[in-house]
């Protein structure tokens, strides 16, 4: 029966219906997609409220992560039973060890997001506020997109792609000692602005770590399509 | 978990099994659930292709042999059936490929025939249904008159499914049925038996318990005639509960 | 080991290996010495009159064996139709049905009517058959010979049957056929060739029976009708001609004999070729 037939066929969908190891590599690899889509949904909601100051927004970011955590257990228990039961080999065996560790970086970035919604949940709170820094939008802007591409390089198995994301971490961690230096400074003029400032230190802090997270799902990406690691390596 | 999940086709309780003197199963209980496939693993010699013929009672064809204990196929003690009634409701797939020395139609027509199974040309559409079910029909439509002996081993094989799936069982039995094939001709009869299990109910026997982590949903783990542990296949496979699985499994046995 | 008993042990091993050597080349001298003798014998009165006249009388020279050709036709065919079906039902039950005591019982049964003489079988048909009938017949001969094939082809059905492979058996049975139904539609099949090689090889061996026929089938000059009169048989003219005082009759005599050789050597070989295509091959 070809693959078309079978989709076709009624049976192929009945409740429990059996699957081909190839089947459940497809599963798989979609249920990445969906987690990566969540995580990066939930990011970009978490750095929206911190433009908008909507606090319902921010609280829904927080209770939203549940579902990541959720498929991100379903999904690394999955690759567990798929390493267990099916004896991959070669890309096969690469991509579900890519995918345990991606899964677990991208249920890190979901932590980050709940973490900059918390930061701004406390924010509204204090009496005194810092207007939101340019830089944090730029670092937001840069982290979002590194995920974005470290996501796509790792879905499409292109190693160069996911060299390029690797060499963009630098740029994020300039960005991040600069927006150090600057709150420093503020905290240090105005000692009453430290709470605020600790704050979007903090946010700061966060998304440098989601750009980490980037970088480590490129790195993975690279390990997919070409069999190497390029960890602890400068990504030329 | 669906109604059909939850729903026993056979179930095995305290299964003794006699050859002659020698005592080959000691109270063997499980329970096989529809439409799933269940494997049977262990070290040859302990007894769990006795166990696999027990279930359409093709060890009655063996003299001296002597069968204790319940096993019960939609609730019914199979011994109390006619045993020809229970043969075709029960299909079995062998070890060595054992097609007749007949043409491929009518290896496949045989079942269907002898069960006085209508029109030549419902025997026509059971034989291509069949050989379609069973993966073969392409390789084999344009030689459906030739010599089943002429098929390679896995055609050979695929060919031994078809025919049993002809007489449209409602369990399968398969005793190793891959241990003389080679990868991709293995490769090929799980793929069929993932799709057979769908609308039937697969006993597996096998010695390559990566098969039987590759195809099955329930694993039995045999050991000296006993069952020692039955479970999920993850289970089984992840974190099972007996140490003497765990030693089989990780290579440490013996 | 002192040179002389090596030089004795190689001295004994020439010896028997050269006298086992030559006792081989003799069988097949034998063989072919017959061959060669009865058709140099017989070529002379080996001529398409031979095949199709009847005998001359005594005194004329000429003529041919053409009723004694038909006749054995007729009594092997005979003894096929009484000997084949109940040796055949006789090895199926020996081979799929008996217990422990059945199988003894065939098996010595027919190992003691294999080893009766052929002439008690004769005298035997002759008290079953031409006593009641008042009559030499073609059916006394068949009976008779009947009665010769049926341990061999009882004991040759047995094998053929055991031959075919557990497994075939097995693939019938797990599809629901009932024992009877796996017999005929593929353990008997499956062994068919060889059951019919037996048959006709047996055949072969009961072709060149003389003495059964001697006082049931009996002989005959002419014609017989049907299967109900004296007939005229191969081995018995070959017999009835070989003690007659004329040299025409002994060249005809020896020219039949090479005919009945010949005739059981084409049974042989084409028993042989059955064989070399039988589906059971290579698949045990």
């Amino acid at each position: 029966m070809s693959d078309q037939e079978k989709r076709n066929s009624p049976a192929a969908d009945v409740a429990h219906g059996h699957t081909t190891f190839h089947q459940k590599l497809d599963a798989l690899k979609a249920g990445l997609v969906t987690l990566s889509q969540m995580a990066e949904a939930l990011l970009a909601r978490s750095l929206d409220t911190l433009r908008t100051g909507d606090v319902a927004a921010a609280e829904r970011v927080i209770t939203d992560d549940q579902a990541i955590d959720r498929l991100e257990m379903q999904l690394e228990a999955d690759a567990i039973a798929l390493l267990a039961l099916q004896q991959p080999m070669a890309r096969d065996l690469r991509f579900i060890i890519s995918a345990i560790k991606v899964t677990s970086d991208l249920e890190r970035v979901g932590d980050h997001a709940v973490n900059i919604a918390s930061s701004m949940l406390r924010m509204r709170r204090l009496d005194r506020q810092l207007p939101l820094p340019p830089i944090i939008e730029e670092m937001g802007r840069s982290s979002r997109s590194m995920l974005n591409d470290a996501l796509d390089a790792l879905v499409r198995m292109d190693g160069a792609a996911g060299r390029a994301v690797c060499r963009r971490d630098d740029a994020v961690d300039a960005l991040h000692d600069a927006l150090f230096r600057s709150l420093l400074t503020h905290m240090m003029e105005q000692p009453r602005m430290i709470s605020p400032a600790l704050e979007l230190l903090l946010i700061g802090r966060n998304l440098e770590r989601v750009a980490d997270l980037a970088t480590n799902v490129a790195e993975d990406a690279v390990y997919l399509a070409e069999g190497v690691s390029i960890k602890h390596h400068s990504a030329t | 978990m669906s109604q059909a999940e939850s729903q026993e086709k056979i179930r095995v309780e305290g299964l003794d099994f006699h050859y002659g003197a020698s005592q080959a199963l000691f109270g063997v209980s499980l329970g096989v659930r529809t439409n799933h496939i269940t494997a049977c693993i262990g070290p040859s010699g302990c007894g769990k292709s006795t166990f696999l013929r027990t279930l359409n009672r093709m060890n009655d064809t063996v003299p001296g042999t002597r069968a204790s204990g319940s096993i019960q196929l939609d609730n019914h003690e199979i011994r109390d059936l006619d045993v020809t009634t229970l043969r075709r409701r029960v299909g079995m797939v062998f070890q060595k490929s054992n097609p007749f020395p007949k043409s491929i139609f009518d290896n496949v027509a045989y079942g269907p025939r002898i069960n006085g199974g209508g029109s030549r040309a419902d025997i026509a559409d059971q034989v291509e249904r069949s050989l379609r079910r069973a993966a073969l029909w392409d390789e084999v439509k344009h030689k459906l008159h030739q010599s089943a002996l002429g098929l390679s081993g896995g055609q050979q094989q695929r060919l031994c499914i078809a025919r049993a799936l002809a007489v449209e069982p409602e369990v399968l039995l398969l005793d190793e049925p891959c241990s003389a094939l080679d990868p991709i001709a293995t490769a090929k009869i799980e793929e069929l038996l993932l799709d057979i299990a769908d609308s039937c109910t697969i006993v597996i026997v096998t010695h390559n318990m990566q098969q039987a982590a590759r195809v099955s949903d329930y694993t039995g783990f045999f050991l000296m005639g006993r069952l020692v542990e039955f479970d999920r296949t993850e289970k089984i496979f992840q974190n099972p509960a007996h140490r003497e699985t765990e030693d089989y499994i990780t290579g440490r046995f013996g | 080991m002192s040179a002389a008993r090596l030089r004795r042990r190689k001295l004994v091993n020439a010896v028997m290996l050269r006298t086992t050597g030559a006792c081989a080349i003799g069988i097949a001298a034998v063989l072919l010495g017959i061959l060669g003798y009865l058709f140099l014998n017989g070529i002379g009165s080996l001529s398409l009159d031979f095949f199709t006249q009847l005998p001359k009388p005594v005194g004329e020279t000429g003529g041919g064996m053409a009723n004694a050709i038909v006749g054995s036709a007729k009594i092997l065919g005979m003894a096929v139709v009484v000997g084949v079906p109940l040796g055949f039902l006789g090895g199926v039950y020996l081979a799929e049905y008996a217990g422990a005591t059945g199988q003894f019982v065939v098996r010595y049964v027919t190992d003691l009517l294999n080893g009766v003489p052929s002439i008690v079988i004769g005298i035997f048909a002759y008290a079953l058959v031409v006593l009641p009938a008042k009559q030499f017949s073609a059916y006394a001969g068949g009976v008779a010979l009947g009665m010769m094939m049926i341990p061999i082809a009882v004991r040759s059905t047995e094998e053929f049957l055991r031959a075919v492979p557990r497994g075939l058996r097995e693939a019938a049975l797990a599809l629901g056929a009932p024992k009877w139904k796996v017999l005929v539609t593929v353990v008997v099949p499956a062994a068919r060739d060889g059951i019919i090689t037996g048959i006709i090889l047996n055949l072969a061996r009961v072709a060149g029976e003389t003495a059964p026929l001697l006082f049931t089938a009996f002989s005959n000059r002419f014609w017989s009708e049907g299967l109900n009169e004296p007939t005229a048989t191969l081995p018995v003219m070959i017999y009835t001609y070989a003690i007659s005082p004329y040299d025409d009759w002994h060249r005809q005599a020896w020219a039949a004999g090479f005919v009945l050789l010949m005739l059981v050597v084409t049974m042989n070989i084409a028993a042989r070729m059955l064989m070399a295509r039988s589906p059971l091959r290579g698949a045990r």
